[in-house]
C-alpha cells in the first residue's frame, strides 16, 4: 500500500500495536503532531495522551500512553511508550532511595576490595561441588 | 550399624525433603514459562529502541551527547543482576565469577569500581568482597517492573554525567535455553550503537524541542531498557536453573531412599537370622 505508513507502538513490557495506517496523530511535547506517509525524519518526546491512528474507511484506533518517544522515518513510525510515570524529580527521588538502601546495607562493611580473596573463595566452592559429585558417584 | 528404627526415620525425612524439591521443581517450571513469555514480550521494545538509537547515531545532530563519546577510563561502573533467592544451582556463582574476571583486570590497573546491584545475592557478594556498592534494589519479584530499575540506573548515569565513572558495564545471565544460562558482560555507556546499513547517506532528524532534550530522554530509556531486559531475562534464568537444580535434588533423594531401603532390609534380615540362630542354639542347649 503506497499511501500508508508502518506504525509500531511498543512499551518496555509488551508490544501494543504493529500495522499500517493512513495517518498517525501523537501528543508530542510541543503540541499534537499528525504524521502522513513520507514524512521527513522527526524525533520528539511525547506527553501523556492519546495516539490516534487513521485506519482508513473512517475507522480509527486509539491508544493511551503515559509519555514516551516518537520516531518518524519516511515509511515507519515508532512510538516507544513509557510504562512508568516519569519526571526528573521522581527519577531523582528513586535514585536517592536506591543509594540509601545500598548505604544502609553496607553500614557494617569494613574490608576493602579484595578480588584475590573472593576468587579463592569461589575456587574453593567449586572444588567442594566437584568433591561432592565424586562422592556421589562412588 | 544403625538400628532399623533410625533408618526408617531417616527414610521418612528424605522422603519429606523429596516432596519439597519436587514441588519446587514444578513451581519453577510454571514460573519459568511465564518469565519466558515476559522476556519475549519485552523484545520488540528493545529492538525498536536499538533501531532508533542506531538511526540517531547515523544522523548528524549539532549536539553530541556525552553517552556517545568515548573517554579514557579511570573509573568504571558495574551493574550486576542476580537473584533474590538461592537454590538455583550455579547461576549466581557463575555470574560472580564472570564479574570477578571482568573487574579483576580493571582492579589490576588501579581503576576504581562502583557497583549497582539487583537482587540480594549480588548485594551480599559485592558487600563481602568489599566492593563499593553505590545503589541497590532487591525483591524485584517474578514480574519485574521498569519503575523499580529507574532509580539504581539513574545513580550510575548521574555519576557518568558528572565524570565520576567513565564506562558502565552490565553483567547478567543470558537465557540460552532451559539447560544453559550464560553470564555475559555488556557495555552500556559509552553507547555502542549497531551500524544501520540502510541509512548510509547524510541526513538528519527534525528534533522537537531540541536535540539535547530528545537525546537525553532517548538514551536514558535505551540504557534502562537494556537493564530491564537483563532483569527480566535473569528471572527466566533463575527459574530454569532452579527447575534443573530441584530436578537433580529430587533424583538424588530417590537414590538415597533406595540405598537406605536396602540397608534397612539387610538390617531386618540380619535381625531375623540372628533370632533364628538364637532359638536353634537355645533348643540345642536344652
Amino acid at each position: 500500500m503506497a499511501n500508508t505508513i508502518q506504525v509500531d507502538i511498543v512499551s518496555a513490557e509488551e508490544q501494543i500495536f504493529s500495522g499500517e495506517a493512513y495517518m498517525v496523530y501523537a501528543p508530542a511535547v510541543m503540541g499534537e503532531v499528525g504524521i502522513a506517509p513520507r514524512h521527513t525524519p522527526l524525533i520528539s518526546p511525547l506527553k501523556p495522551g492519546e495516539v490516534r491512528l487513521d485506519m482508513g474507511d473512517g475507522k480509527e484506533e486509539f491508544f493511551f500512553i503515559s509519555g514516551g518517544i516518537l520516531e518518524v522515518q519516511p515509511h515507519l513510525v515508532t512510538v516507544l511508550s513509557d510504562t512508568a510515570i516519569r519526571a526528573d524529580d521522581l527519577d531523582e527521588a528513586a535514585a536517592l532511595e536506591a543509594q540509601k538502601r545500598a548505604e544502609a546495607a553496607l553500614a557494617d562493611q569494613q574490608s576493602d576490595l579484595d578480588i584475590a580473596k573472593a576468587k579463592a573463595e569461589l575456587v574453593a566452592a567449586a572444588a567442594q561441588i566437584q568433591a561432592i559429585k565424586k562422592l556421589k558417584k562412588k | 550399624m544403625a538400628g532399623g528404627k533410625e533408618i526408617k526415620t531417616k527414610i521418612a525425612s528424605v522422603q519429606n525433603t523429596q516432596k519439597i524439591t519436587a514441588a519446587m521443581e514444578m513451581v519453577a517450571a510454571s514460573k519459568m514459562r511465564r518469565a519466558q513469555d515476559q522476556m519475549f514480550a519485552t523484545r520488540p521494545y528493545a529492538q525498536r529502541i536499538a533501531n532508533v538509537v542506531s538511526h540517531v547515531a547515523s544522523a548528524h545532530p549539532e549536539y553530541k551527547h556525552p553517552f556517545l563519546i568515548d573517554r579514557p577510563i579511570k573509573r568504571i561502573g558495574l551493574i550486576a543482576i542476580s537473584t533474590d533467592r538461592g537454590l538455583c544451582g550455579g547461576l549466581n556463582t557463575n555470574m560472580f565469577k564472570k564479574a570477578l574476571n571482568h573487574i579483576g583486570d580493571f582492579d589490576d590497573e588501579g581503576i576504581e569500581i562502583k557497583v549497582v546491584t539487583f537482587g540480594t545475592k549480588a548485594l551480599g557478594f559485592f558487600k563481602r568482597i568489599g566492593a563499593k556498592v553505590v545503589a541497590e534494589t532487591s525483591h524485584i519479584g517474578d514480574r519485574p517492573e521498569i519503575a523499580k530499575i529507574i532509580g539504581p540506573v539513574q545513580v550510575l548515569l548521574g555519576s557518568f554525567e558528572k565524570g565520576e565513572v567513565d564506562a558502565i558495564y552490565l553483567i547478567s545471565n543470558e537465557f540460552v535455553n532451559t539447560m544453559t544460562q550464560q553470564p555475559t558482560v555488556t557495555q552500556l555507556v559509552p553507547v555502542e550503537p549497531a551500524p544501520d546499513e540502510e541509512l548510509k547517506h547524510h541526513w538528519d532528524y527534525i528534533y522537537e524541542p531540541d536535540s539535547k532534550e530528545v537525546l537525553d530522554s532517548l538514551l536514558e530509556r535505551y540504557i534502562e531498557s537494556l537493564v530491564y531486559q537483563g532483569v527480566v531475562e535473569n528471572v527466566a534464568c533463575e527459574m530454569a536453573a532452579r527447575m534443573i537444580a530441584m530436578k537433580s535434588a529430587t533424583d538424588n533423594a530417590s537414590d538415597m531412599i533406595d540405598e537406605l531401603q536396602l540397608i534397612y532390609n539387610r538390617e531386618r534380615q540380619a535381625g531375623i537370622t540372628q533370632e533364628i540362630s538364637e532359638i536353634v542354639g537355645g533348643a540345642a542347649a536344652v
